[in-house]
């Protein structure tokens, strides 16, 4: 009995390590591929006030590739048309005219806004849900959930569009604050609110939306330079030239022009000494 | 006393009362109905202080202040102010509540992530369900295969199956109790949204889970007393009550998971407007009913199969050890069997998701979860590898499989070959200087593989391979006798033929030379494809194998190394188990309930896919250590201590 227990205990020991051995290589793998996590929407606070057209169009930029989710589909796969691709003027332009456009708007800036509002006023031929022969849109109205972009995002969304081909913008800066509903709670609302100046150095981040094209604390983007080993590279007052005078000196291995060329006129002068402080710090 | 009399006249029975048995069932009867009596008195609405959360209201010491007042005796009863709320519903007003939006303060601290404890808790919960309520059906299948053969080693085995499922029944109940009180404790608001959107049906669930137990004990515990004649009848239908359960009570939680997902039965605001039928047939209600049943199987058949393997590696008899090599083939045939048809159940689902927000379907394959579908490769390749190679050295045990063995390098090296296409990713995060090493964001040749028609071709040949080791391994113990053997196997090699091609050519042309909507289209040819070699396959075998001639076949007489191949697979299902159920909670992104009732709990991202296979390991890691504690449990009991000599 001894030695069937002994022996049962043998086969355990090499069960539970051969288990533990394969479970291990399991989880090598997960570690070893690109670790991304898919960030909560955040409300963004506006600074109405320090707004101006291209911070705006800045946002709506941000929002095609983040809050609004538009690449998700809108991209080179094929499963809805490639805004980055069409020029969306242009493409509104002769939708509205085609005979299966069913909606109301007359100009660019309408269809744009009718097409995020009422996908269902013109399917795109071939981009119709299965089955519906399409009559029926997948695109979800982005102002219901789950994707709640607020009006101001929403203009910003078609600002954006409208620039990124060279079209002029048609739409307005929004001169105030919506009216909040007085009963609602603010942070149950997608609204925006007016913004005091920030006061970190991450919400500086956050406002000029660095980490869209810079490897910047979690976030991850090879379009500029890593900055957060960026203290090791520059001196201070080579990181504040590179924010005000982006063109200056550009980093190799990456194109003039990217960097906008205008914080020098939209950071004020705390945010800008934030920034630089912060990352200098970063020698990583 | 009386009671019981008045209950025994009413049946009739008064006369045979005796204070064994009859009174036992008399009992259990009043208890049932006073359970009955209790719930239909029961108020299911919401209690103040869940009012409170549902209408946002902060001050919660407001809600739950005295609504009596004190008066003395005798004295006129004073007039109670109106304690009615404003954000209180009334009782009208109850039934078209929004969902709660809590806001990060409203979700309990413990100083532990939230989502960890519960994550933890509920895959325990979920392994060790799926495994009771599998084991079950192919344990009736495999009693019922005896009765008609009348081979009592079927009777031996389902017994000793349930046997091992026993131990694992009453662990599910403790933490499925664990994993209530940690979500209530932990997420009040949205457990009091659930309980107001699923209302009276959490109470069937529970009667549900009674039904269970008792079916569950009375057909184990009658195994021995229902084994002969018409009473075994008895018992077979005592197994299908427990699986008609046993499946209902895994719909009804289905149901949960699947209003998560995709609400139905209520408003955008969340506000129930549906009936409770509404709300569980929602679009993903029943693909999803019908992968976990599926799923379930394979899972069940697994882990039986590594009990079988433990028994046969600690066997010291020949006898012992021809038993659980037979047992162990029969387990990992009925977790192949129903691995099949898995990968479709699992199209059908995410074309119903696709269907029902192609946001949703986008996140979970070529977002930011399409990473985890290259884990999902390693994992599913790790199954077909080691179930086949499980069936190669089954081969062994007879003579006739040396007709066969010269086609094993070729069926390891398709499944080789597309395992590598399956695991190739497609998008890789590069740096600027990769890139331009790379010229683009993808790679010339490995790019195109990364894509879903490769993938799509390399895992209907993979399953196809299987297949054939498994036909393979069916026929080699056996010598056909019809006269149209030879016709037979060429329609066989025709239909494999024509499959093969079929496959690769609607996945090369379709998936590479025309738009999405026909790549879509071109997997439901390959599926076909593929389900119709499995078919046939059967089919033809059926009726060319009826009176064949048998090869004896030495029960035992396989390698240990293979018993090992026997544990890879539940450890690789039950990791795979867990990524999926990661994917699938995380589709929602930041909603409790999608679209309906928000996340704004520090945990309300998508992990990342390296700390979700950490958790993935835990849970895997401490499941194993229970399956282990099972088996061992299992083989104590056969153990019996000898009666110790009489002291000198």
């Amino acid at each position: 009995m001894k030695i069937m227990a002994r022996c049962r205990g043998h086969v355990l020991l090499n069960i539970l390590a051969f288990s533990l051995a394969l479970t291990l290589v399991f989880t090598l793998v997960a570690n070893i591929l690109p670790q991304v996590e898919g960030e909560a929407p955040q409300d963004e606070e506006v600074d109405l006030g320090a707004l101006t057209m291209d911070s705006f169009i800045s946002m709506g930029e941000s929002i095609f590739s983040g809050k609004g989710t538009c690449t998700l589909c809108h991209n080179s796969l094929g499963r809805a048309p490639d805004m980055l691709v069409l020029n969306m003027v242009e493409t509104a332009n002769e939708r509205i005219k085609d005979e299966r456009y069913q909606g109301k708007a007359t100009t660019a800036e309408d269809y744009l806004r009718e097409s995020m509002l009422e996908p269902g006023a013109y399917v795109v031929k071939g981009f119709g849900k299965k089955g519906s022969n399409d009559t029926i849109s997948p695109m979800p109205v982005v102002i219901k959930a789950p994707i709640l972009l607020s009006d101001i995002e929403v203009d910003a969304l078609i600002a954006y569009l409208q620039v990124k081909d060279g079209n002029e913008v048609t739409i307005a800066l929004p001169a105030e604050a919506p009216e909040q509903d007085a009963e609602a709670e603010p942070e149950a609302t997608e609204a925006v609110a007016v913004a005091t100046p920030v006061k970190t150095a991450e919400e500086a981040i956050n406002k000029y939306f660095c980490a869209a094209c810079h490897t910047i604390q979690e976030s991850e983007s090879p379009v500029g330079p890593n900055l957060n080993n960026v203290g090791s590279r520059l001196s201070v007052a080579e990181i504040r030239q590179s924010i005000i005078e982006p063109n200056a000196v550009i980093a190799e291995g990456f194109a003039e022009g990217m960097m906008p060329q205008d914080f020098s006129q939209k950071m004020t002068v705390s945010e800008l000494e934030l920034l630089v402080e912060f990352l200098a710090s970063k020698k990583q | 006393m009386s009671l019981l009399n008045n209950l025994f006249v009413l049946f009739g029975k008064r006369n045979n009362f005796t204070p064994g048995g009859t009174r036992l069932k008399a009992i259990s009867f009043l208890l049932l109905a006073l359970l009955f009596v209790t719930a239909s008195q029961f108020d299911f609405s919401l209690d103040p202080i869940q009012q409170a959360y549902a209408a946002d209201v902060d001050d919660v010491a407001e809600i739950t202040k005295p609504v009596g007042q004190v008066h003395v005796e005798g004295d006129p009863e004073p007039v109670l102010e109106e304690t009615q709320l404003e954000n209180t519903p009334t009782e009208e007003t109850n039934e078209l509540l929004a969902a709660p939006q809590p806001k990060r303060k409203d979700y309990p601290n413990i100083g532990v992530s939230s989502r960890s404890i519960v994550w933890i808790i509920a895959q325990m919960h979920l392994y060790l369900a799926a495994f009771v309520l599998a084991v079950p059906l192919f344990v009736l299948v495999i009693e019922w295969v005896g009765v008609r053969t009348k081979d009592e080693r079927y009777d031996d085995m389902a017994h000793e199956f349930m046997k091992i499922s026993m131990t694992a029944y009453s662990l599910t109940a403790l933490f499925g109790g664990a994993l209530a009180f940690a979500l209530f404790l932990l997420y009040p608001q949205f457990m009091a949204y659930m309980m107001r959107v699923f209302n009276t049906q959490t109470l069937v669930y529970a009667f549900l889970f009674f039904a269970e137990s008792a079916c569950l004990y009375i057909y184990y515990y009658s195994w021995n007393a229902l084994r002969y004649g018409d009473r075994k009848y008895v018992h077979l239908t005592l197994g299908l009550l427990l699986n008609v359960v046993g499946t209902t009570l895994l719909v009804v939680a289905n149901s949960w998971a699947t209003f998560m997902m995709a609400p139905s039965g209520v408003s955008e605001a969340g506000a129930v407007t549906g009936s409770i039928w509404e709300i569980m047939k929602g679009p993903l209600w029943n693909p999803i009913n019908l992968h976990r049943f599926i799923a379930n199987i394979a899972f069940g058949g697994a882990v039986v199969g590594a009990y079988a393997a433990y028994k046969f590696l600690s066997a010291k008899t020949q006898e012992a050890k021809a038993h659980y090599d037979w047992m162990g083939y029969t387990a990992n045939f009925i977790a192949i069997l129903a691995f099949l048809p898995l990968p479709f159940a699992g199209y059908w689902l995410m074309a119903e998701i696709y269907a029902y927000s192609q946001q949703m379907g986008i996140t979970a394959m070529g977002g930011i979860l399409a990473w985890l579908f290259i884990v999902q490769a390693v994992l599913i390749g790790t199954i077909l590898l080691a179930g086949n190679y499980y069936l190669w050295s089954g081969m062994s045990r007879t003579e006739g499989s040396q007709r066969y063995t010269w086609m094993i390098k070729y069926i390891a090296f398709v499944l080789v070959t597309c395992f590598l296409v399956w695991v190739t990713p497609h998008t890789l995060i590069l740096s600027a200087a990769e890139m331009k090493t790379l010229g683009g964001s993808h790679h010339h040749l490995l790019g195109p593989l990364g894509i879903m028609p490769a993938k799509n071709i390399a895992v209907n040949l993979m399953l196809i391979a299987t297949f054939l080791s498994f036909q393979l391994y069916r026929r080699a113990d056996k010598v056909a006798t019809v006269s149209w053997e030879k016709a037979g196997n060429a329609l066989m090699v025709a239909i494999y033929a024509v499959a093969i091609i079929n496959i690769i050519f609607a996945g090369v042309y379709y998936g590479y030379f025309t738009n999405t909507v026909y790549k879509v289209g071109s997997s439901v040819m390959q599926v076909a494809s593929t389900l119709l070699v499995i078919i046939s396959g059967v089919i033809i075998d059926a009726f060319m194998y009826k009176d064949a001639k048998p090869i004896p076949a030495v029960w035992g007489k396989i390698s240990n190394r293979a018993q090992y191949a026997l544990f890879a697979l539940p450890v690789a299902f039950t990791w795979l188990m867990a990524l999926m159920g990661y994917v699938r909670s995380s589709v929602r992104t930041h909603w409790h309930v999608y679209t309906v009732m928000k996340d704004n709990s520090p945990d309300n991202f998508i992990p990342a896919i390296g700390y979700a296979g950490n958790m993935l390991t835990i849970v895997t890691i401490m499941f194993l250590l229970i399956v282990l504690f099972i088996f061992w449990i299992a083989s104590l009991g056969e153990s019996r201590q000898k009666i110790p000599e009489a002291a000198a």
